[in-house]
């Protein structure tokens, strides 16, 4: 599923290693809702499926064909509008279209819009294109308060997915058939856009990213290339902004505004762009922060944005970089040597950061708590915010935290080299 | 008489007062030149005569400032590189010009792809196709990079690049084909067998190459062309070339004398 394995099946289509995270994948999705029964836990699974599809969407763009868009979320938005609309249509009675069909509609929107955007946003690449793609992000979201009937101005357009035609009798009136469609949805549009990246046309995306002049010299315009990308990413989003009108039942311009786009943007390349599943490590990790760090602290955000400085600073590949990394250790059979450096080292850090954490969250409530309110609870540890014991407590942790892992990190860069070391493979 | 009908046929590349000024200094200087199909070609010069940019011209990479070029008696004016490469013209680069991030194989196999008539296609999957990964693997084998098959071409050696650069070119199957250096910072050897190559590939082609090495330039070119400052001060079989009092007083003198 890597950029760098993709000669492995050389004829007759895919082979085993290829067919297996798929199988994987598929498996994977349908027993979830048995291990996480909860109503709460199948939202966020349903949530984070079409991040998944969008953030997917954004790295045909962005990792695969080398644009930096910073207006993605206006296909998704759009095609999610539509949709609305449509489910609106059919509970009107007049258009016989059952649900599971929808998120093909949103795609086609998305499409249809990524047609036009891309006739003359794809000429170039480079600042040009992401001017051009916040410009039109910008644009559309201004026509969301503009253009009320269709966008449904600040409140948005909201619909109900169970007045349509019951399918084999599922009338999509609990989440878990709901979690099941967007499962089905998720698995086909990965499945697609890898196997996009497979074609012609997808593997010319990546030389046009590397190498967009000589390109030309091979017979290919790198302005075409990009603008099939550009619709092709514009398709899934648009399937996405479907799910979401299914899932959510209510569209507003936050769907499609900048901040949108700027969160998948971030989601993507905390994920990695240089591989095709980096993408979706962004997505799980993105929602299980958003959905379940929130539920722990107002500045969650704060947290987000110092993991995706830190990313962009320290590990470029993002979380599947991290990962591959260690493919030729695992490879050799010397990845172990790494596992006790890795707990001597990341063990403390993690102590330390969440000991700077409790400290952030300490700031925050000596100044926004209600005048009087000294009270507050730190990892299940009830204290006092106002009191010099636990801000000396967590210094000391944060402190010692770090120490120990300034000193046991030689230990990791030597075990790492021995790891890696070329040469003496028997 | 334009050599347009030499023999009866069309010239593979035609160049009528080919000229190029950047800003106000003018580097092709008004150039004629009429290369036959089949013909091996060698463009001769000091360095910053203006042989990369003559290139750059008949290729599109630059709009020339007046003049024209016709490949096939095809008039090139206004098109782009690709469109020129779709009609068989392929070249390579003085300064490497490859895929970087991407595999040794994959670079091939990308320049395979348009000749092999795939286009813009995404209903086809480039590892189905036994004809495109043989293809590729052929060009590999003759430029003797299979041992690099798989890994990023950023990190080849410089001569490793070179050859690259060359199967890149040739993969395709243009019938004219231009080089711009193709040996420079090779060794020996490296020289010996790429030369050997160029020969055996461009067989029944056209083949334009700029050269520093007098020994490839006389061991392959049917003629030779001297640019000096932007003109060609001579056009002819390496031995009438070689025999020029002008050649021999601009370059040929110097360049020969430190051959040796
Ligand atoms: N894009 C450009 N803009 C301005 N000047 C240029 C440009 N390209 C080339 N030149 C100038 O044109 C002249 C000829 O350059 P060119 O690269 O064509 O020479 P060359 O004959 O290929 O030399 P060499 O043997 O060193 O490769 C040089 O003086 C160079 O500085
Ligand atoms: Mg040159």
């Amino acid at each position: 599923m890597t950029d760098q394995t993709q000669n492995a099946p050389r004829f007759g289509g895919m082979n085993t290693a290829a067919v297996a995270p798929w199988v994987i994948a598929a498996a994977f999705l349908l027993v979830m809702p048995f291990i996480f029964t909860s109503n709460s836990a199948i939202t966020i699974m349903n949530q984070m499926s079409i991040t998944i599809i969008f953030a997917l969407s954004y790295n045909m763009l962005l990792g695969q064909g080398g644009m930096l868009s910073f207006g993605h979320a206006v296909y998704m938005g759009v095609g999610g509008f539509f949709c609305v609309h449509i489910m609106n249509m059919v509970e009107d009675g007049g258009l016989p279209l059952p649900l599971p069909l929808l998120p093909l509609f949103g795609g086609l929107f998305g499409l249809g819009l990524a047609t036009i955007v891309g006739a003359f946003s794809t000429r170039k690449a480079g600042t040009v294109f992401a001017m051009i793609s916040l410009g039109v992000g910008e644009l559309i979201a201004a026509c969301s308060v503009i253009v009320v009937a269709f966008f449904g101005g600040e409140e948005g357009v909201s619909g109900d997915r169970t007045y349509g035609l019951p399918v084999f009798g599922v009338e999509f009136l609990q989440q878990i058939e709901v979690y099941y469609l967007i499962a089905f949805w998720l698995m086909l549009s990965a499945l697609l856009m890898y196997l996009f990246s497979r074609t012609p046309v997808g593997r010319m995306a990546n030389a046009v990213r590397d190498n967009p002049e000589r390109a030309e010299f091979l017979g290919y315009s790198a302005r075409w290339v990009r603008f099939y990308s550009f619709c092709a990413a514009g398709f899934f989003a648009g399937i996405a902004g479907g799910l979401f009108a299914i899932n959510y039942e209510i569209l507003t311009e936050e769907n499609l505004n900048l901040t949108q786009s700027g969160a998948i943007l971030l989601i993507t390349f905390l994920g990695g762009i240089g591989f095709f599943f980096g993408p979706i490590l962004g997505a799980i990790v993105f929602t299980l922060l958003q959905t379940v760090l929130s539920l722990q602290t107002e500045l969650w955000q704060l947290y987000l944005g110092a993991l995706f400085v830190a990313t962009v600073m320290y590990f470029p590949g993002g979380l599947a970089g991290l990962l591959m990394m260690h493919a030729p250790a695992l490879r050799s059979g010397r990845a172990g040597r790494l596992v006790l450096p890795y707990i001597k080292t990341l063990g403390p850090a993690l102590i330390g950061v969440l000991a700077l954490a409790g400290l952030i969250e300490m700031t925050f409530h000596l100044r926004h708590a209600s005048l009087g309110d000294h009270h507050m609870t730190l990892f299940w540890v009830d204290l006092d915010s106002h009191s010099l014991v636990p801000w000396l407590v967590f210094a000391a942790i944060m402190a010692a935290g770090f120490a120990v892992m300034r000193r046991n990190l030689p230990e990791l860069l030597s075990a790492w080299h021995s790891a890696n070391a070329t040469g003496d493979r028997s | 008489m334009t050599a347009m009908m030499q023999g009866g046929a069309v010239a593979a590349l035609e160049m009528q007062g080919l000229r190029k000024s950047f800003g106000r200094t003018e580097i092709i200087r008004g150039i004629d030149l009429s290369i036959a199909k089949g013909e091996r070609h060698a463009v001769i010069g000091p360095n910053g005569a203006g042989k990369s940019t003559l290139f750059n011209l008949i290729t599109a990479r630059f709009a020339p400032t007046a003049g024209r070029v016709a490949l096939h008696g095809q008039d090139l004016a206004g098109m782009s590189p690709f469109q020129i490469n779709r009609l068989g013209l392929s070249r390579s680069f003085q300064i490497t010009n490859i895929f970087p991030k991407m595999t040794v194989f994959e670079n091939v196999r990308c320049s395979l792809l348009w000749s092999m008539g795939y286009r813009y296609s995404f209903w086809h999957m480039v590892g189905n196709s036994r004809a495109l990964t043989e293809g590729a693997e052929a060009i590999l084998e003759q430029i003797n990079l299979t041992a690099r098959r798989d890994l990023p071409a950023g990190v080849l050696s410089y001569a490793e690049q070179r050859a690259l650069e060359i199967g890149i070119t040739i993969a395709g199957g243009a019938d004219v084909i231009m080089l711009d250096e193709p040996t420079a910072g090779m060794s020996h050897s490296e020289t010996d067998y790429i030369v050997d190559l160029i020969g055996k590939v461009t067989q029944d082609k056209t083949l334009v190459m700029v050269e520093h090495d007098m020994g490839v330039v006389f061991g392959l070119a049917d003629r030779i062309s001297v640019l000096v400052y932007g003109e060609i001060i001579a056009t002819g079989r390496p031995d009438e070339v070689r025999g020029n009092p002008k050649v021999q007083e601009a370059y040929l003198g110097a360049a020969l004398e430190a051959e040796h």
